[in-house]
């Protein structure tokens, strides 16, 4: 079964679109090449494209269609009511360079959304700026480099990060420069200390950590972690990534933590993947509160018993200046965030947790006894297991797009690196224990598959539109298009 | 079952090393686990000095992105130019065509030799 693209529907005079006889002047180009009578645009009529775009649609899966337990991307349903708040016209009619007295419901919401985070996570002062996770741990090491660079201290250049960390963290700190030292697990999933402490010196910027980490472990060590980093002088980074698991709990400012980013498209529910829009809040310890991004939302005149204040921007004394233009992802993010948090409360923010951590323990219990967990033990909001069954030559991947036959999204595959076949499962708080149990009993019966019809899942999918696709071919042949652009080496 | 040249010492990250020609690779029971390769590249030059632990390579597969140490210390004098053009070598061929670099002065003395390497393999298999 194969769509046609839409150039494939291309009929040369068909319309979608007639424009009306213009009703300004005719002017020439000045440069005649700048229109391009040669591009193969696709002449199609308006329902050529609704049917065609319809039609992939329908090839999607999503967290409104299914079950979505793809690990440390804190895949949960998006209330809907998000979706109302962030188009009142209010928000969705107002222009980021309007005058700051014109939009102080913007502004009161972004002060809040602030104030908020800040209460959640410990911290002394946060920026909305970052546009997505790892937007946001780019702007934490720039503070963490500036605050060295502002004492005078020139030599720290060394960067720790764990082997269970996401990738982006090394990324980050090696985009500026830092020398990578990957810190290893020890046997129960923790920071190995004796490997840290032997790393802590006077050369080391910070750690960066994920706690929970991608085992969906709290390490039972953190305050000595924290210790170690903070006696050599470093900073500790905290990847929020995780932070499911911990709302209303612990908080990262209290643990001793001086930056963290949020994700705010993972914890307060912003629809994400295939790509956007993020959204990476900083929050930072009063060490780092001088350094972050401008403009921040502040008070610029308090008000009184009936006249509200007056929200606008305010600059930090040693800003690292700008990391995005304009203020963040503010309708698509924070509107929507904000509104998760209101509905939810402190006590609902607990329960969020609560039952992240409990779903996920539920379906490792389920799946103990199929599946060898590594690191086994009390798991917070998401769980990492091996996916290979003894006695069958199967492999995680094999089994993920057999679980697409059983209409589920396949978890995490092959992350964290630490973990044999690995499978991560993050089944988060939203989903009921009955789909916990038709996901838990799907994949005990793929594993009875493995042994007893193997060719049956190393085959699989087999009722998607498509089967199983050339991993290999799509990520050595990078050109896709049907059509190449005049001069265009394929070679190259 | 991977093979494993009795000629070659191996290195706990999976490489091996060729005391006779200096060569460094990785090891069939690491291309095995990474599955198919789809990309990699040489990170070190010719002239380089080098030291062991120091990652000179990173190879990506449909699985995974990695690097490559160098498992002894010396002096980078050949690179594998062709392998980047052809990574699938690393699966098909690894102790062969699918050479990284070739080292001056290396010691491999401190590593596996084949038996132990075998037993290695065979235990982080369970």
């Amino acid at each position: 079964m194969t769509e046609p693209t839409i150039f494939d529907l291309s009929s040369p005079g068909r319309t979608g679109v007639t424009f009306p006889k213009p009703d300004v002047p005719h002017f020439d180009l000045p440069d005649e090449s700048l229109l391009r009578d040669d591009l193969p645009l696709p002449e199609v009529a308006e329902v050529d494209v609704v049917r065609h775009y319809m039609a992939l649609s329908k090839y999607n899966y999503s967290v409104d269609g299914g079950f979505y337990p793809l690990g440390s991307c804190t895949m949960k349903y998006n209330p809907k009511i998000n979706e109302d708040t962030c188009r009142l016209p209010g928000f969705l009619f107002t222009h980021p360079l309007q005058p700051i007295e014109t939009v102080q419901g913007n502004l009161l919401l972004m002060y809040q959304m602030q104030e908020w985070l800040k209460e959640i996570s410990g911290f002394a002062a946060v920026t909305l700026q970052p546009a997505a996770g790892a937007h946001g741990e780019f702007c934490g090491v720039l503070m963490m480099r500036a605050y060295h660079k502002a004492r005078g201290d020139d030599k720290r250049i060394k960067m720790l990060i764990p082997d269970a960390a996401h990738g982006t963290n090394p990324a980050s700190a090696g985009m500026l420069g830092m020398t990578v030292k990957v810190i290893p697990s020890d046997a129960r999933g923790n920071v190995d200390l004796d490997a840290l402490r032997a790393e802590c010196d006077d050369t080391v910027v910070g750690m960066m950590l994920t706690n929970p980490n991608t085992l969906g472990l709290f390490d039972e060590n953190i305050e000595e972690v924290v210790k170690l980093v903070r006696n050599c002088g470093g900073l500790m980074y905290g990847d929020g990534a995780n932070l499911n698991a911990l709302l209303g709990i612990v908080r990262p400012g209290d643990l001793g933590f001086d930056v963290m980013h949020f994700n705010l498209h993972k914890t307060f529910a912003v629809p994400h993947g295939g790509g956007g829009p993020g959204s990476g809040p900083v929050g930072v310890s009063e060490r780092l509160a001088d350094f972050l991004p401008a403009p921040l939302v502040g008070i610029l005149e308090d008000g009184e018993e009936d006249i509200p204040p007056l929200y606008g921007f305010v600059t930090p004394k040693h800003s690292i200046g700008r990391m995005k233009s304009f203020h963040g992802h503010f309708g698509g993010g924070l509107v929507r965030a904000y509104t998760y948090i209101a509905m939810h409360g402190p006590d609902g923010l607990r329960d969020i947790s609560n039952y992240a951590v409990l779903n996920a323990n539920y379906l490792a219990a389920r799946l103990r006894g199929t599946f060898k967990i590594p690191f086994d033990r009390i798991c917070m909001h998401e769980f990492v297991m091996e996916g290979r069954v003894e006695g069958s030559d199967v492999r995680a991947l094999d089994i993920s797009k057999r679980l697409m036959d059983y209409n589920f999204h396949p978890p995490t595959n092959y992350f964290p690196l630490i973990v044999r076949e690995a499978l991560m499962i993050e089944p988060t708080e939203t989903e009921n224990k009955d789909t916990l149990d038709r996901f838990a009993d799907a994949l005990i019966k793929i594993a009875g598959e493995a042994k007893a019809d193997p060719d049956l899942v190393k085959t699989a999918p087999h009722t998607t539109p498509f089967g199983r696709m050339d991993e290999v071919r799509a990520a050595r042949e990078l050109v896709l298009c049907c059509w190449l652009p005049e001069g265009y080496d394929s070679e190259q | 079952m991977s093979n494993t040249p009795s000629n070659l010492q191996y290195a706990k990250s999976d490489e091996w090393f060729d005391p006779a020609t200096g060569k460094v690779g990785i090891s069939d029971y690491a291309q095995g686990q990474l599955s198919d390769i789809v990309f990699m590249e040489i990170t070190v030059g010719v002239g380089d000095d080098i030291e062991a632990g120091q990652a000179i390579a990173s190879v990506e597969s449909v699985k995974a992105a990695s690097d490559v140490m160098s498992p002894v210390s010396g002096k980078v004098v050949a690179i594998n130019e062709d392998l980047a053009n052809a990574p699938e070598n690393i699966n098909s061929d690894p102790y062969g065509e699918a050479w990284f670099i070739q080292i001056e002065g290396g010691d491999g003395s401190g590593m596996m030799d084949a038996a132990a390497y075998e037993k290695y393999c065979e235990e982080r298999a369970h």
